[in-house]
Order: structure tokens, then C-alpha cells, then sequence
């Protein structure tokens, strides 16, 4: 033992009158670091209460509670609510959240004397807090998410062009389980499908390499997969949460590559469909995805289903207004054929008033359901427009579905910018033709799908907006058109709708074309109805009134698809099938 | 000094012949190093008898992460040992990585390392304050608790909290360094690196200390091995092993440091140990501030964490913390779950098993002093 060790302990007189580190709250505070896992603060407006949060919460803490928000589609109009006696500010709900609408503030201090205070509604409840810019934010480099989308395999524009082979090839084993990976299973997507089908489940399906449950979760609410796999206007996808970080799920390429994977011969052992029957009958006017789709659920609770169509073939606008580019004939067959073997019976070729009287058919059947579509194409309304260079889009695309060549020559005009447009428009880039799309406002108002807009520009689709046609007259060639168009300036209307053009007398053009296609819209034939049956179903702008389960005023008449429905999409339309299904099967019970 | 150690059990003693007396030390004694406790058979003032005692904190955690999904167990674990979470998290990161074949980037492997040795230093500053407490030197505690203080601060800008981390996730760190981080850890550094001299001053160099240190609860070499003695209790009965060196990890490789041994393996040579240690966390700390690349990606992504699948396998991953040998043990069976995980803390061994051996002939009054020289925390031992 050294004498210095005796000493040197006196050394701890030295740091006797150092100020303390500790700080006496609350007298002075110190806040916390610049990232520090605070309380939380939710962005109440950018939260789309997808309940990533609550899923991914190893401790419970939150729960998704209804507030003042209204779900609306793409929001649930949950929030999440945080119980401080559970959570343990880890931030996975911060990593998690795919709207970025959840971070942490740096304050660390709450006192109270009332427990249940300690649970609160983020963005709801009013905190203090909520104005301190510091606190833990997700880095932008730390994502728990993937945001970027399993590319898909596509035919180049050029060879696109060559033929009407289908353009997209469907996701392969990789891409599809990576893809699948990407769900979060928010469930959000299933609100917003008017078919309300089991997406996250099938993805799930995919994951775990169960596609044949896959297909059976297909069908419980959309006979027509192979279809909607290929040219829905998936506004899933629209809708999907991630798409507020990075790119929507491809659900739509997902479903086709279930569909894809299963052989038809397989469906019968797969999907069980008993059909026993009960001895009812329902016929069915128009053999499109919405007389299908209910042909199909009805033939599955056991009635006697006859569907009567005017074309060859059955499919209606799928078969004859999508180009096969976009859905093959094999593929619709596929989805169709499997419906009519469970026992559907036909009638093609017939149409209704012509061949058969509509009440013979209402008097021989339990009920029936009309979804005959929209065929008959608007007129321009300009003089001139009996030319017989003038042409309907939906005549040149069924023309070419049914195996004609519509003619259309070496330069083409189309007018309009919806999707028959887009269609007719590369229709006729694959027939060889130089195109040029006319359409009346600006390309940002074209009712057309931007996938759509953007394929037909790839493929060299010449696009003028902002031109009004004013008329069509005869040029020196009896086999062209001249066609006279304005320009158009944009108008506000003054009640905040979309601008209206409005036709400038100074600035007009004239060009020749071969045929000038035009595709400004399509109504419905009801001609085929009695007057007074015509007068008793409701008609509201060319549509028919129904309700949610496309009941109408007849008791035993239902109606879907195109001729009652708004939207007016495939997707829409097979949902109408399904819920007029289910509205005809409660009024067939209930009459007995 | 004993180097050989007598492994037959200890003699049953007779209570009723009124020679003895048997008393709790914990578990809420403060010489007790956490909620455990020593069941101790007394003759006079010297022990005769030890039974160690814990349960009182069992919170089953190798049970809860089996029913937890992998991202889950992130915000787990840290709670195991409580004062060192972050060996933790860089285990169970580092294990779930092994088994899912991700590869960490090069940036996240530093920051990784820079966080483990930040705890060490943190851990030991923590155990010195309470070894100097242990023997009646209250007023160091206060000391190095204040500079534990300094080194949270630093957590808290790296990582957004103080003393649960979270922030080494499976895939690499949540975060980069925030700005000017280097200088204000230098600046740290600085003061623990005066600290240290003054508690070198004042502890080390204390007749008191020493007196009552030196010769306590020598751990004799053939225990090493027989016990499963590891980290410094170990390197302080002149055994040259250190995980770091051994099976290198992170970045370990390329830094400078050698394995500190001492050979009286009793309580004063294991402080020596540590304070030595702490010098070399220090040059650590300061080596890789210098050498760390400054950018680049810090995580890699993993597949979607809400339903992260990890094909059937199992590992053992491994890290030197500041009470020996930590590892994770991780059973995986291809579904959403940990089948099963072991978590193998150094506490268990020198808290239950060598303490019972040491503390017999010790006096009542260095008890204490003994359990805090062995360095454990009963939180680890229930997992």
C-alpha cells in the first residue's frame, strides 16, 4: 500500500461544485433530439386509414376508429388511435405508413392526471405537438415497402404494330411472386372494385403458390378473369395504398396470371360448380360480360338460364369492341366456354323483337335480365356525315373482330378521345393506315384510359386537341372525305366544372382522308321493348334506373352493364350480372 | 491465491444448531446488480451458503417472439438486457440475416459497429459507477452516470431514443449519421477520456479499494472453461479470448486493438480489465469515426416485412458484449415465425452458477462488491 493511494481518493473534491447534467423540470426543459421517437402526429387528410399501422403494431397500441372523414374509395375513413399505456414508440408504424402520413414529433412529455387521456387520435385530438417540425421521420432511404413495380414483358411498339397478337406477355413465376409480395393487405382495393373481389386473398394465393385457390377466390365474384386480367380498368390500381410512395400492385396482371397458369380443362375440378337445379327459369338478354356473369350465378344456384344474343358469338363488346391486340379470342373463350358448359342455354343469332317477341320471353321465365349494351353509335351531327367515308368506330372494330377487313385505307381521322377511339385509332395503325386522332378539348380531359392514351402515342397515333369538326364533304376521289375543323379555345364555365371548348370561326383547317372514323359516344336500341314496358322502367339519360340489386320497377325485369350503369366498363357490368344474380334469386324465393 | 477450484458440492449446513443465520440479500438490494437475489447461509460475518434466486422478472421472451413476425421481434429484443440492448438487436439482425441470405452494405456494417461500441462504453461507464458504489465510493457513480448521460445524448441524435435503441433492423441501420455527429462524439470522448484518468485516480488508486478488492472472489482457471466464463471475468484469469478477435464481425477486422488480459482473476484485476477496455472503446470509437465511409445505402431491403417468410434453417450468431460471449440461437421453419430462438446471455453463468461458487468464505460485506465485479444483468438471464 502507497502512501499516494491513501491521498489521491481526495481527489473527488475537486468536481464537488460542478453544475449537475440533470435539468429540473419543469423549470428548464430540453428538448429532444432532432429524430427523437416522440408522440405521434398523423396527417389526417394524407392518411388513408389502410391499418398498416395497426397491422404491423407488435404491442396493440393502435386501433383504427371511425372519425369525421367519410370513406370514400381509396380511403377507408378509419385513423389510427394510440394507446400510450401499450405503445413503445419503436416507429414501425411510422416505417410502415404507405401514405406517409404518420410521423413522430421530438416532444417526450405529457403529464396528466386522467388515464384515459392517453389515448388519442393523432391529426383528431388536438396536441400541442403537432407544430414541432422535428421528430422521427421515416428516412427516405429506409423503406420497409417495396415501391417499384415486377416489370412486365411487352412486344416492342414495332412489332406491335406487325399484328393483332397480343401485346402484353403476363407475368412469369418470378415476377408474379414479387409482385405478390408487394400487397400489404389493406383490403382497400376490395371497396373500390365494383365487382368487390377477394383481391389481397388472391394475391395471397399467388404467394403461397396456391393457385387454384387463387381461381376459386376468382370466381366467387367475377366469372370473367381471364378478361378483366387483361383490359379491366382496374381502378384497384387507382386506388391501391402504395401507390401514394411508389407504383400501384399490378393487380390486374396478377389475376391473369392465375388464370394463365390453369389449363380450361381444369376449372370443372377446380371449381365445383353443382348447379343443381331448381326448376326455375331466367332468360337473359345479351350474351356481354353482364349477361354472362349473372348467366353464370344463376346457372350455379340451379336455374334454367337461356341467353338469347344477336351476334355469332357470344362476348358482346368484349368480343366485338376490344381488339384482340388487347384481349385474344382464346381468352374470352376460355372464360365463356366454362360458363356455358355448366349448362347455359344459347340462343345465338336471335334477336330480341325481330325473332323473338320480349314477351314471349317474360312470359315463359321466372325473370328476366337485360344487358343488351350500347351499339348504336352517336352521330357527329355536321352536315355531311352520310358520306360514305364516314365510318363508326364500332363498326370498324367489330368489322375486324369478325374476321373483315374494314377498308379504312392509307390516312385516317378519327374523332373522339374515348377508349373505342383509342382502339379504332390503333386498329387502323395495324391495317397500315397514318393516323390522326381529332378530339374536341385538351388531352388531359380525354375519357379514354391513359394506358391507352399512351400506348396509341407510342404506336404514332397523331394526336390534335382542341379541334371541333364542323363538316364533311365530298372530295375529288369518291373514295375520300374532307373534313372541316376549328380549333377550339378552353372556357371556364364558371361553376367549376371542366373548361367547355369553344369552336374559333378564325381558325379553321381542312384535310383529306380516306375514312374519317368517328367515335364520340354509343346509346342504347330499346326497340325491342313494348311501348308500355319501355314507359314503366324509368329512363334517366339514355339509362335505366335500377337499384343495387338492378331491380326496376317490373318486378321480374333486372338490368345491367352498359344500359344502366354509369361507369359503363366491363368490370361494372359483371358485377351487375352478379348482384342482378343475387337480386332475381331473393325474388324468385320470395314469390314462392 | 486458489487456482484450482473444489467442484464437490457445498456441505449441507445445520440451521437448528443456532450457529447460523440465513438472509435475503435482494432482490431489492442495491449492491444486487438488478432484480435477483442470494439466498446466503451466514456463520458469523462469512458465508457458508449460497442459493441464487431469480424470477423476478420473467417476461418469456424467446416464447413471445415466436409469435411475433420477424419485423416484430425488431422492437423486442432491445429489452432483454436492458443497460446493452443493442448487442440485441445486432444479433437477432444479424442471425434473420444469415438465414434469409441478405447482405448488409458496407456503410450499415460501420454504423452497426460504431452503436456497439458506443454501448460498451456506455455499459461499462454504467458498471463502473456501480462497482465504485459497491465499495462505498458513491460519489463516482454520480460521475460516470453523468458521462453514460453524454453517450445517450449521442443515441439519442443517432438512433431517436435514449435507452431502446431500435435501430439495427434486420437489413442493415434505420438511419444515417445525423450532421456533425463526429465532432460531437470526439467531443465525448474527449470527457470520458479525462474521466477515466480521474477514476483511475480515485478508484483505482484507492487504498480502500484496493484493500478490499484485491484477492475477492478469485475465479481459478479451471473454472474458465468448466463454467463457461467468458469476456472480461475471463480475460482476467489471463485467457487471451475475445469474440472480436476470434470470429471477427462487422468491421472488426480492420481495426486496431489487442485482447487485454490480467492473470489475478479476482475483483481488482476484472475492474482493471474493464477500465482498460474502456480506453480501448474509446480508440474504437475514434478509429472508426476517422475510417467510416461518410455515404452510401444503409439498409437493404428486405422482402415486404407484414409477411416476411424466411425458409426452415437454423443458426448461431455470436458478438462480443461487454460481459463475454452473447449469441443467438434462431430455429427457422419456412413460415411467417421463429420457430425457435436461445438466446445465450454471459449473466446466466456468472450470476447463477459461478457466483454460488465464489461468494463462499466471502464477507457479508463484500457481496456486493463480488456480484458487481462479475458484471451481470438479470434481465438477460430471463429470457
Amino acid at each position: 500500500m502507497k502512501l499516494k493511494d491513501v491521498i489521491s481518493p481526495f481527489y473527488v473534491w475537486q468536481r464537488a461544485f460542478e453544475k449537475p447534467y440533470t435539468n429540473t423540470k419543469p423549470i428548464d426543459t430540453r428538448p429532444g433530439a432532432d429524430a427523437y421517437r416522440g408522440f405521434h402526429v398523423n396527417d389526417i387528410d394524407k392518411c388513408v386509414g389502410c391499418s398498416s399501422c395497426q397491422t404491423i403494431c407488435q404491442n396493440h397500441a393502435i386501433d383504427m376508429v371511425t372519425t369525421d372523414k367519410n370513406s370514400m374509395p381509396g380511403d377507408s375513413g378509419l385513423r389510427p388511435r394510440f394507446d400510450y399505456g401499450r405503445c413503445c414508440w419503436c416507429a414501425l408504424c411510422v416505417d410502415i405508413c404507405p401514405s406517409g402520413s404518420l410521423h413522430m414529433s421530438n416532444e417526450y412529455a405529457w403529464v396528466s392526471d386522467d388515464p384515459d387521456s392517453f389515448r388519442f387520435t393523432p391529426g383528431v385530438d388536438e396536441k400541442p405537438w403537432y407544430q414541432h417540425e422535428q421528430g422521427y421521420h421515416r428516412d427516405p432511404n429506409y423503406n420497409l415497402l417495396k415501391l417499384e413495380r415486377a416489370e412486365m414483358d411487352m412486344l416492342s411498339t414495332e412489332e406491335g404494330l406487325k399484328s393483332f397478337d397480343e401485346v402484353v406477355s403476363g407475368y412469369n413465376h418470378e415476377q408474379a411472386i414479387a409482385e405478390a409480395d408487394r400487397c400489404i393487405e389493406c383490403n382497400i382495393c376490395i371497396a373500390t372494385c365494383p365487382a368487390h373481389m377477394d383481391i389481397p386473398d388472391y394475391i395471397k394465393a399467388i404467394r403461397e403458390q396456391d393457385l387454384e385457390e387463387g381461381l376459386r377466390i376468382l370466381y366467387k365474384t367475377n366469372p370473367f378473369s381471364a378478361t378483366c386480367g387483361r383490359i379491366c380498368t382496374h381502378r384497384c390500381e387507382d386506388d391501391c395504398t402504395i401507390s401514394h410512395l411508389g407504383k400501384p400492385l399490378a393487380i390486374r396482371w396478377l389475376k391473369r396470371y392465375i388464370i394463365d397458369q390453369i389449363p380450361a380443362e381444369n376449372f370443372a375440378r377446380i371449381l365445383q360448380d353443382s348447379c343443381e337445379e331448381n326448376g326455375k327459369k331466367v332468360a337473359i338478354v345479351g350474351a356481354g360480360p353482364g349477361g354472362m356473369s349473372a348467366a353464370y350465378y344463376l346457372r350455379k344456384q340451379g336455374y334454367r338460364v337461356s341467353v338469347y344474343e344477336a351476334n355469332k358469338r357470344a362476348g358482346g363488346m368484349l368480343r366485338y369492341g376490344v381488339p384482340t391486340y388487347r384481349l385474344p379470342d382464346d381468352q374470352l373463350d376460355k372464360d365463356i366456354d366454362y360458363i356455358i358448359s355448366l349448362g347455359v342455354t344459347m340462343h345465338y343469332e336471335t334477336k330480341v323483337g325481330i325473332d323473338i317477341e320480349f314477351n314471349t320471353i317474360l312470359d315463359n321465365n321466372d325473370a328476366v335480365f337485360l344487358s343488351t349494351g350500347l351499339n348504336v353509335p352517336s352521330n357527329l351531327r355536321i352536315t355531311g356525315e352520310e358520306h360514305p367515308r364516314v365510318v363508326s368506330g364500332l363498326q370498324v372494330l367489330f368489322d375486324t373482330a369478325s374476321g373483315n377487313n374494314p377498308n379504312v385505307g392509307q390516312k385516317v381521322a378519327v374523332i373522339g378521345g374515348g377508349n373505342v377511339a383509342m382502339d379504332a385509332a390503333r386498329v387502323s395503325r395495324r391495317f397500315g393506315a397514318d393516323v390522326t386522332v381529332l378530339y374536341r378539348r385538351r388531352l388531359e380531359d380525354m375519357p379514354a384510359d391513359p394506358e391507352e392514351i399512351k400506348e396509341a402515342t407510342e404506336e404514332h397515333c397523331h394526336f390534335v386537341t382542341q379541334a371541333i369538326p364542323v363538316k364533311i364533304v365530298p372530295a375529288d376521289n369518291p373514295n375520300q372525305a374532307i373534313i372541316h375543323w376549328g380549333e377550339a379555345e378552353m372556357v371556364d364555365d364558371g361553376k367549376g366544372g371542366r373548361p367547355r371548348p369553344i369552336l374559333q370561326d378564325d381558325k379553321m383547317h381542312t384535310e383529306t382522308y380516306d375514312t374519317i372514323i368517328s367515335a364520340i359516344g354509343q346509346s342504347g336500341d330499346y326497340s325491342f321493348l313494348s311501348e308500355s314496358i319501355r314507359n314503366d322502367l324509368s329512363l334517366k339519360w339514355h339509362k335505366f334506373e335500377v337499384d343495387d340489386r338492378q331491380r326496376t320497377r317490373i318486378g321480374n325485369i333486372f338490368i345491367g352493364g352498359d344500359v344502366a350503369n354509369e361507369v359503363a366498363d366491363a368490370v361494372s357490368a359483371i358485377a351487375d350480372g352478379h348482384n342482378a344474380a343475387i337480386g332475381i334469386h331473393q325474388y324468385i324465393s320470395e314469390k314462392v | 491465491m486458489n487456482l484450482t477450484h473444489d467442484f464437490s458440492p457445498t456441505p449441507e449446513v445445520d440451521l437448528a444448531s443456532g450457529k447460523y443465520v440465513k438472509i435475503w440479500h435482494g432482490p431489492q438490494h442495491p449492491g444486487i446488480t438488478g432484480n435477483m437475489s442470494l439466498e446466503l447461509t451466514l456463520c458469523g460475518d462469512e458465508i457458508v451458503n449460497c442459493k441464487t434466486h431469480v424470477g423476478y422478472l420473467h417476461r418469456g421472451f424467446e416464447k413471445l417472439m415466436e409469435r411475433r413476425t420477424y419485423i416484430q421481434n425488431f422492437p423486442l429484443v432491445c429489452r432483454i438486457a436492458v443497460p446493452e440492448p443493442t448487442f440485441n438487436e445486432y444479433l437477432y439482425s444479424a442471425g434473420i440475416e444469415d438465414l434469409a441470405g441478405i447482405e448488409v452494405p458496407e456503410l450499415a456494417k460501420w454504423l452497426r459497429c460504431l452503436n456497439l461500441e458506443l454501448m460498451r462504453l456506455g455499459s461499462f461507464l454504467m458498471w463502473l459507477g456501480g462497482a465504485s458504489g459497491a465499495f462505498g465510493m458513491s460519489t463516482v457513480y454520480q460521475w460516470t452516470v453523468t458521462h453514460r448521460d453524454y453517450i445517450l445524448d449521442l443515441f439519442e441524435e443517432m438512433t431517436g431514443a435514449r435507452i431502446y435503441h431500435m435501430y439495427i433492423s434486420p437489413g442493415g441501420v434505420r438511419a444515417p449519421l445525423p450532421d456533425g455527429f463526429k465532432d460531437r462524439c470526439l467531443m465525448v470522448m474527449k470527457k470520458v477520456e479525462k474521466l477515466l484518468y480521474e477514476v483511475e485516480t480515485t478508484v483505482l488508486n484507492n487504498a480502500v479499494f484496493k484493500k478490499r478488492a484485491i484477492g475477492l472472489g478469485v475465479i481459478s482457471s479451471d473454472m474458465v472453461d468448466a463454467y463457461g466464463v467468458t469476456g472480461p471475468n475471463q480475460r482476467a484469469a489471463g485467457y487471451a479470448r475475445d469474440t472480436r478477435k476470434d470470429s471477427p464481425y462487422l468491421v472488426y477486422e480492420q481495426l486496431d486493438f489487442d485482447v487485454i488480459t490480467a492473470t489475478g482473476s479476482d475483483a481488482f484485476d476484472r475492474t482493471i480489465v474493464r477500465y482498460q477496455e474502456m480506453h480501448q472503446c474509446v480508440s474504437l470509437i475514434r478509429q472508426m469515426l476517422d475510417r467510416m465511409p461518410t455515404d452510401g445505402a444503409f439498409h437493404t431491403p428486405t422482402p415486404n416485412v407484414l409477411h416476411w417468410k424466411i425458409p426452415a434453417g437454423e443458426t448461431y450468431v455470436k458478438a462480443e458484449c461487454t460481459r463475454g460471449e452473447y449469441g443467438y440461437y434462431i430455429e427457422t421453419d419456412g413460415s411467417e415465425y421463429v420457430r425457435r430462438v436461445h438466446i445465450r446471455g454471459p449473466s446466466y453463468t456468472h450470476a447463477i452458477a459461478v457466483m454460488e461458487k465464489l461468494v463462499i468464505g466471502a464477507n457479508i460485506a463484500d457481496v456486493a462488491g463480488l456480484m458487481v465485479s462479475l458484471h451481470t444483468y438479470p434481465p438477460e438471464i430471463e429470457r
